[in-house]
């Protein structure tokens, strides 16, 4: 059996006697969409970013495809196929939708030399076009990222996530402030970069809507430690997740 | 592409009135001309590190002062100007990678007074080790490169020498601008966490920035030693450095030719208003503030400001235009 893409064991994460993250522990994979979801509090971000490089967790392990990649740099694990969006707004807004992307494919192309001394688009221009064209966003190519609307820019956000072809993308909060009709936009290809390319999913979302229809599996995370685990269908029934959205 | 033909067009017809400015100038004219196309240089490597990656950095002037001296002293000893240079920029490359420590560390504010410390710690090195330096009498006598055919010993021989420089060195800066180092450049300015997740050594590309523009201010350096001939830590203290920093807010920091306009509003306005006598330096502070005020993306923003407003168009929305709903 192959390794899972993503394994989490026993991630514990504190900010002074707080305790964010409570020995969580999970497996994604390959070609899975998994929902991460939880109330507003519940250490969701926290995992991701203690998983992503961002924070040090205080315990724990991450592997991608089985090696351990505890404490490595958001870079090195970029390289190693983890892509990801952002929560908050993340393009390079005096840059056009076109070098955004074409940035996100550059560190994985050539040497430092060669991207000094080689072509101006490291050779990225037309996988970039298709790239824009895939979230149909040729029209908006030449304009400065900063530019364009809310739900545009979480649009070039996650089509800079899988310009490097990874393997695995984490997504936080994809659904944030994105109008009705960018969201049935943005999960439709989703879905169809998943069913293209078998790339795995970790989706954090708020937008319950969302991530049932588009999460294959789900995990319910209250005060940093998992609560459920199951199925979209078995997790809206569960009274745990209800009692824990609820207060109850 | 008719766009890039209009700038290349641009580009000739500056270089072209760069080449005809000094002819039948007096030499005063030639040496200001050239402390223009100098500090250009100097301002050059600092918009690299503080307009296109991000980085604020008060210590142009001291890399200035360390292409200088050593300059100076290699050409005192015997070398030619064209092998001590190049030894030159080594050292302000080597110096700037580690100079650029603490960037990755501090930012901001902190960041700056850092590099404003060091500045000061080279002016006093220069200035305390009167062995090597002179201290405060400086070094003087320094020969100007002799090319062989062309020598560079008269004001306006040694300004074409400059142009020439000058030119080399905008085509490299050019050339990095423009390339994958360029695009990491910009990234690291406008999102450093996105540009990691997105796989860009931002360390890295850090230091490159410091290390790149500190050999760019050890270049101007070479040529001030040249120039002026003689060299002492004064020119080369805090407020030279703030005065570079003033070139590429003026110019427009993150563009390509903003240090040119920037150094020469700083270097060329002062002349062009000592008709005023007495009052020419307050003149310029005011124009420099109404700027300042009125474009804080420099003399390069209001270029962009004027192409906004008379060719304004309106962005497609396509997502306003489709309809769609959850399944």
């Amino acid at each position: 059996m192959t390794a899972p893409v993503l394994s989490v064991r026993n991630i514990e994460k504190r900010f002074g006697g707080i305790r964010a993250v409570r020995g969580v522990s999970f497996d994604v994979h390959k070609g899975e969409i998994l929902g991460l979801i939880g109330p507003n509090g519940s250490g969701k971000s926290t995992l991701f970013n203690c998983i992503l490089g961002q924070l040090v967790p205080n315990a724990g392990e991450v592997a991608v495809s089985g090696r351990d990649v505890s404490g490595m740099r958001p870079s090195d694990l970029n390289k190693l196929g983890v892509g990801r969006t952002f929560q908050q707004l993340s393009v390079f807004p005096r840059m056009s939708v076109l070098d955004n992307v074409i940035l996100a494919g550059q560190e994985h192309r050539g040497t430092m030399t060669s991207r000094l001394f080689g072509a101006p688009d490291a050779g990225l221009t037309q996988d970039a076009e298709r790239m824009i064209a895939f979230f149909r966003l040729t029209h908006l190519r030449d304009e400065l990222a900063g530019s364009l609307s809310y739900g545009q820019q979480k649009l070039v956000d996650a089509a800079m996530a899988f310009m490097a072809g990874p393997s695995i993308v984490l997504l936080d909060e994809p659904a944030g402030g994105v109008n009705l009709t960018m969201l049935a936009h943005l999960k439709d290809r989703l879905v169809a970069y998943n069913a293209e390319h078998g790339t795995t999913f970790v989706v954090i979302e708020h937008n319950m809507e969302f991530v049932m229809s588009l999460c294959t599996r789900i995990i319910v995370l209250a005060e940093g430690a998992v609560i459920a685990e199951g199925t979209p269908d078995e997790i809206r029934s569960n009274q745990t997740v209800i009692d824990a959205y609820l207060g109850g | 592409m008719m766009a890039w033909k209009w700038r290349w067009l641009l580009v000739a017809l500056l270089l072209a009135a760069a080449i005809a400015a000094p002819l039948g100038q007096k030499s005063y004219i030639v040496y200001v001309l050239t402390s223009w196309l100098v500090f250009a240089i100097a301002a050059m490597g600092l918009n690299l590190t503080l307009g296109y990656a991000g980085q604020i950095s008060l210590a142009q002037a001291s890399f200035m002062a360390i292409g200088a001296y050593i300059t100076a002293l290699l050409t005192l000893a015997g070398w030619h100007w064209l092998i001590a240079t190049p030894l030159a920029l080594l050292a302000c490359f080597v110096v700037g990678l580690l100079l650029g420590y603490p960037a990755l560390r501090v930012k901001g504010h902190f960041l700056a007074f850092v590099t404003l410390a060091f500045n000061t710690l080279v002016f006093l090195v220069l200035r305390n080790e009167e062995w090597l330096t002179g201290g405060s009498y400086g070094l003087s006598g320094m020969p100007r490169p002799d090319l062989g055919l062309f020598t560079t010993m008269r004001p306006l021989p040694f300004y074409y020498f400059t142009l020439a420089i000058t030119v080399v060195a905008a085509l490299a800066m050019w050339g990095i601008v423009r390339s994958p180092w360029g695009r990491a450049f910009r990234a690291l300015r406008e999102n450093p966490i996105r540009a990691e997740s997105l796989g860009l050594d931002t360390r890295r590309i850090t230091l490159l920035a410091f290390a790149i523009g500190s050999a760019y201010g050890g270049l101007a350096g070479a040529l001030v030693t040249s120039l002026v001939q003689f060299i002492e830590p004064a020119s080369f203290g805090v407020g030279h450095s703030l005065r570079i920093l003033l070139m590429v807010v003026v110019g427009g920091a993150g563009s390509f030719f903003g240090p040119f306009l920037g150094s020469g509003v700083v270097i060329l306005l002062p002349e062009v208003l000592r008709f005023t006598e007495g009052y020419y330096l307050i003149i310029y502070a005011v124009l420099v503030i109404v700027m300042l005020v009125y474009a804080p993306e420099g003399l390069i923003g209001i270029g962009a400001r004027l192409k906004a407003k008379f060719f304004s168009r309106s962005q497609v929305r396509a997502d306003m235009s489709q309809g769609a709903t959850l399944k």
